[in-house]
């Protein structure tokens, strides 16, 4: 057997290759069961870098759809309350190239947050339905209220309220929230004079 | 009632950039008063044509990257290359070598990278190299020092020199002649006494050639004055003084057929202390941590004496300080200093997970 | 003599400390009206215990402590409240905060308090309390609560007290005043602390060699005590926490570590004073001595100032000189910050108030490019490299920031200070650190509103399952009993026209007729419309008189109204035209 293998080159070597290959592809089957990621990581790792804001202006029922259709080739430029950051991020991510954001889906604003004008509630309960984060707090034909550290500024409740008392206001900088601004957003006539409060 | 509001610090030291460059200009006279006694006029005219073409170089750019013409030209950095290029080419060069040199510096070296502080090589070395491998014959020819000169002959005067240098008329014979350190390159088989007794460079001083060696002591003078000003660290200067004597030492065998010089020699010819002091302690270009910049001096003071020793070309000053800033920032990576409450001393490269670099 | 470690970096910027040092400590004619804010410098507020127009005496406690880091507040004179409300404080923000505004009667009239001068006998938590009840909170600038810090539990203990006397700011001589003046009573305060320590092994007082005649009070009074007074080298800034530790023991605060973690505890020299005030003549921190200096002032001096003052009524007293200051800053001039108003009160961390002239410190020129010179490496006394944060906060890479131990920087200052190219180093890191928490926070806050959003979805589609399964069971009785009914007969089929049918007629029953809807719509439009021109109304108000705040949020609330006012009529033209 060796014999015949050492004489004849050509089957010598298409055997060992055909051994190797079927080895090979035994180990990596093995591995691919043994090692099997279920989900996308790709998926959960883009869907970190969006703002969960779940405001559905991006066109899919919420940020892991949209972080899903992402993966699967869509436009990374789509979601306005991440804006430019989000979108850098996820270019980085992915190593393409940051596109400005697409105007079609909204402009980047400054957060905001819902306030609902207390006197004027008729206690529907509809806004609290439409609340993707449950940030809404009461029951029928009571007031509402948001709770302000659970809102993320999505707009979703604005629409839906009947008697339009839901306001979409800027979250105001405190003192405690405050930090001077880096010297870049100062404008230059001005170069280290600086008088206006800084909005993060 | 309205005050400005600044962020703190509120004082600042009386320091600044421009002061720092007309620091560097004023070190350099010494040096540029001994070579231009030993050398003649070739060497005002270089630094004149080479300060001229960089200013307006830079003016010129500066205005098409639409930056302030005044502010910047101001800093005196453009002045500082130029000198630092004047002073490093062959008196007597062809204007046009000078020219090419100080548009390469300033234009390619410096401003494309971004201007002042983004350039990672040392602009002047940058324009030296440029010329020194396009047009090696002009570039290897240097003026005889003053005290060699045959009887009856002298450097010629501003007006001779004038022709030479734009009008490319031919300097009459004896005025050209060889430097210390080509004699060691080409004066192969010959024991180093007899070096030194076959050639009249080294007559007067037998340390490092006449004329070389008394313009380097005037660099290091200068130097020591911005060390003592406080404008550099000792590190790089020590570091690349340091590396040069104890390889020399190390291949110094008392003057045998193949040794490469003494460590004086090494020392005070060439470009040795215009290098250590002028060049290498350019901060843009070198390593940023004090540690990090003696490392930084000491490769480049190992290669210009193994360029020297047994390269092609018999100075090596500048290929080893465009070396030296090619490694600069490996060596920044290993040599960040450990920050007050950590025990691990930093990498550049730490938490680089996700860059593309 | 104690062996003394070398920090790195380091500068000298002229002291400038001779000038207020002429005079002894100062009174100041008591203000018409205090302003005491009712945060610490750590975002918790206390809790004001007093209402509008309450009768307050002198050392009344009028704000309690609440939530671990807020620190107690007390009436500096006495008089009536006559206002709750959000003010201007001295802050680099220029922003406002709650405080009590009490208009003093001229009386001055101390409340009745108890005093424990035999301190000696009280256990370390009572002492504790005693300490936080008085209001006292750090005076070299953090504003730290003291009692947090001395309330030591069980696990950790205290083997090293340092009493941070350095002072090592230019201008400020408070401290180097208050010592000169008062030592006797510093050294009784440094014994109450060591009791609510239980006795630590050493206490050092570290303090710049450049205040002689201080040194010599403190080592005159401290004859005979285990108190060692420890004169330090002159070098900003050797008075930071964690240099100072390092200068006096060789030990380094590990990053993100407190003193206590190495058996350490640091407290300011006007700190230990105002303890000694507090448990020994039961008097709260109602005052501090404050620096007013700079050339701006006619009169340079040190004074022992009510908490609450105004900046205006000091300065007033000072001769000082609108036209010849040039800026006004609170603290000294390397980490002090500047005001944008001078009616703004001055609190307990507030070290020293410089009214600078213009020769003093002239407006500094643009910022140049960096030319990596590296001065400011070699002066950072955290061992940082400054030029590299400031590439990278440049180029807002936050993660090499934080590779490169930016949070690990206290912000001294000297980098800037030394940097030939003018660049504002450290209000690049200020704006980096900001970046970097913001960011941080909205990451947490994303997370959990991925988590509720979440949690909705799985209860959504539970109470979803939870009807399918109703409605099934519901089917299958009603489906029963129907067979029941009919047995003998076939049994029903359901066709698909008559699911139709049925379709059809539940939404014809919901259906709302038109004439409703519209009357309904334009309910909403005159509702819309009215809300409209309120809004007109209050935003002419605002845009004469009102902040830029209100005014953005006025013309938001504006947009929206108009909005409103669109849709409802676009969705009428709709139904009007069908």
């Amino acid at each position: 057997m060796i014999n015949l293998l050492l004489d004849n080159v050509v089957l010598a070597s298409l055997l060992a290759l055909i051994g190797l290959g079927g080895m090979f592809g035994g180990l990596l089957g093995y591995a691919a069961e043994k090692f099997k990621i279920n989900s996308d990581p790709v998926i959960d790792t883009i869907d970190e870098l969006l703002p969960q804001t779940q405001c559905g202006q991006c066109g899919f029922p919420g940020c892991r759809p949209y972080a899903q259709s992402i993966a699967d080739g869509d436009a990374i430029n789509k979601c306005p309350p991440g804006g430019q950051t989000t979108i850098n991020a996820i270019a980085k991510l992915l190593d393409i190239t940051a596109v400005p954001l697409d105007e079609e889906h909204g402009q980047e604003e400054l957060r905001t947050i819902a306030y609902i004008r207390e006197d004027e509630c008729i206690g529907c309960t509809k806004c609290i339905q439409a609340c993707p984060v449950d940030a809404i707090l009461g029951s029928a034909k009571l007031m509402h209220t948001v709770i302000e550290k659970e809102c993320t500024g999505c707009d979703l409740c604005v629409d839906p309220c009947p008697v339009d008392c839901i306001d979409m206001l800027p979250v105001k900088t405190s003192i405690d929230t405050w930090y001077w601004p880096s010297p870049e957003n100062i404008p230059p006539s001005t170069t280290s004079a600086y008088t206006e409060g800084h909005a993060s | 009632m309205n005050y400005k509001q600044i962020s703190s610090p509120q004082i600042h030291k009386r320091q600044s950039t421009d002061r720092i460059m007309q620091l560097v200009l004023i070190a350099t006279l010494p040096g540029a008063l001994i070579l231009s006694y030993q050398f003649g006029w070739g060497v005002l005219l270089n630094l004149f044509i080479s300060t001229l073409t960089c200013i307006v170089t830079e003016a010129l750019v500066l205005k098409l990257r639409h930056r302030p013409i005044n502010i910047h030209l101001g800093d005196y950095s453009a002045v500082v290359t130029a000198v630092l290029l004047g002073l490093a080419l062959p008196p007597l060069v062809p204007w046009w070598v000078v020219v090419t040199a100080a548009i390469f510096s300033i234009l390619i070296a410096k401003q494309l990278y971004g201007g002042l502080g983004s350039n990672p090589f040392n602009p002047a070395m940058v324009g030296y190299v440029v010329v020194l491998i396009s047009f090696p014959v002009e570039m290897t020819t240097w003026v005889t020092p003053i005290s060699l000169l045959p009887q009856g002959v002298s450097h010629p005067g501003l007006w001779d020199s004038g022709m030479i240098v734009f009008a490319g008329s031919v300097p009459i014979d004896g005025i050209t002649g060889a430097t210390p350190l080509d004699l060691f390159k080409h004066s192969k088989g010959l024991m180093v006494e007899q070096i030194y007794n076959s050639n009249r460079l080294f007559d007067n001083a037998s340390i490092a050639g006449v004329g070389w060696e008394w313009a380097n002591v005037a660099f290091l003078i200068g130097g020591l004055a911005l060390l003592k000003a406080r404008i550099f660290t000792w590190h790089g200067p020590v570091g690349m003084l340091g590396s040069l004597t104890l390889m020399s030492m190390l291949f110094w065998d008392a003057g045998s057929s193949s040794s490469p010089g003494s460590p004086l020699m090494h020392l005070f010819s060439g470009a040795s202390m215009l290098g250590a002091f002028f060049i290498i302690t350019d901060p843009v270009s070198s390593a940023t941590s004090n540690r990090g910049r003696l490392i930084y001096g000491a490769l480049i003071g190992l290669l210009i004496y193994i360029i020297r020793a047994w390269g092609s070309y018999p100075d090596a000053v500048a290929f080893a300080v465009l070396l030296g800033n090619f490694a600069a920032p490996f060596i920044d990576n290993y040599t960040l200093p450990r920050t007050y409450g950590h025990s691990q001393r930093r990498r550049a490269t730490a938490k680089e997970t996700d860059k593309n670099v | 003599m104690r062996h003394l470690w070398e920090t790195p970096g380091g500068v000298h910027p002229p002291d400038n400390k001779a000038q207020s040092q002429t005079m002894s400590i100062g009174q100041v004619p008591l203000p018409k009206t205090l302003i005491l804010p009712l945060n610490s410098a750590f975002d918790e507020v206390a809790k004001a215990s007093v209402r509008i127009g309450d009768r307050v005496l002198k050392g009344q406690k009028i704000a309690d402590i609440q939530g671990k880091l807020s620190v107690a507040v007390h009436a500096s004179s006495s008089g009536f409240v006559t206002s709750i409300e959000p003010r201007t404080i001295a802050h680099p923000s220029g922003l406002s905060t709650p405080c009590i505004e009490i208009t003093t009667d001229g009386e001055d009239r101390w409340i009745e308090s108890k005093t424990y001068p035999h301190y000696q006998h009280i256990d370390p938590p009572k002492l504790c309390d005693i300490i936080a009840q008085a209001g006292i909170a750090g005076m070299g600038g953090a504003g730290f609560p003291s009692a947090v810090k001395l309330a030591i539990d069980g696990e950790k203990s205290v083997d090293t007290l340092i009493i941070n006397a350095t002072e090592c700011e230019p201008y400020i001589t408070a401290d180097d005043m208050l010592i000169r003046e008062r030592a006797a009573e510093i050294i009784k305060g440094i014994d109450v602390i060591n009791c609510a320590l239980s006795k630590p092994k050493a206490v050092l007082i570290g303090i710049e060699n450049n205040k002689p005649d201080a040194i010599k009070a403190l080592q005159e009074h401290c004859k005979g005590t285990q108190i060692e007074v420890v004169p330090v080298p002159t070098k900003y800034p050797s008075g930071g926490e964690k240099q100072l530790i390092y200068i006096l023991t060789g030990k380094e605060l590990p990053s993100e570590a407190l003193p206590i973690n190495i058996g350490m505890i640091c407290l300011n020299i006007a700190t230990v004073f105002a303890i000694k005030r507090a448990v020994i003549d039961g008097q709260p921190l109602i005052s501090r001595i404050t620096t007013i200096t700079g050339q701006a002032c006619d009169i340079n001096r040190n004074y022992e100032v009510l908490i609450g003052t105004s900046v205006e009524h000091l300065l007033k007293l000072n001769g000082f000189n609108r036209e010849r200051c040039s800026r006004l800053i609170v603290g000294g001039p390397m980490m002090g910050f500047t005001l944008s108003s001078t009616n703004v009160p001055v609190t307990k961390t507030s070290t020293c108030i410089l009214a600078v002239s213009h020769q003093e410190m002239p407006d500094s020129s643009p910022p140049q490019p960096c030319i990596r010179c590296g001065l400011c490496a070699e002066v950072c006394p955290a061992s940082l490299l400054p030029q590299q944060l400031y590439w990278y906060a440049k180029a807002a890479d936050h993660e090499r920031l934080q590779a490169h131990h930016l949070f690990d920087c206290i912000e001294c200052g000297a980098c800037s200070y030394v940097c030939p190219s003018k660049i504002p180093l450290v209000q690049h890191y200020r704006g980096s650190k900001g970046d970097i928490l913001t960011a941080r926070a909205e990451k947490t806050m994303a997370s959990k509103a991925r988590e509720r959003f979440e949690s909705r979805a799985v209860r959504l589609e539970k109470i979803d399952s939870q009807r399918e399964t109703k409605r099934e069971s519901r089917k299958l009785t009603s489906n029963n009993a129907e067979q029941q009914r009919v047995s003998g007969k076939p049994p029903l089929t359901t066709s698909a026209e008559d699911i139709i049918k049925a379709a059809q007629l539940r939404v014809q029953t919901k259906k709302i007729s038109p004439e409703k809807q519209k009357a309904k719509l334009e309910r909403t439009l005159i509702a819309a419309q009215i809300r409209l021109e309120e809004a007109q109304q209050r935003l002419a108000d605002v845009l004469e008189s009102g902040t830029v705040d209100q005014q953005t949020q006025h013309k938001a609330t504006l947009e929206g109204a108009k909005q409103k006012v669109d849709k409802t009529q676009q969705r009428l033209a709709k139904i009007k035209l069908q």
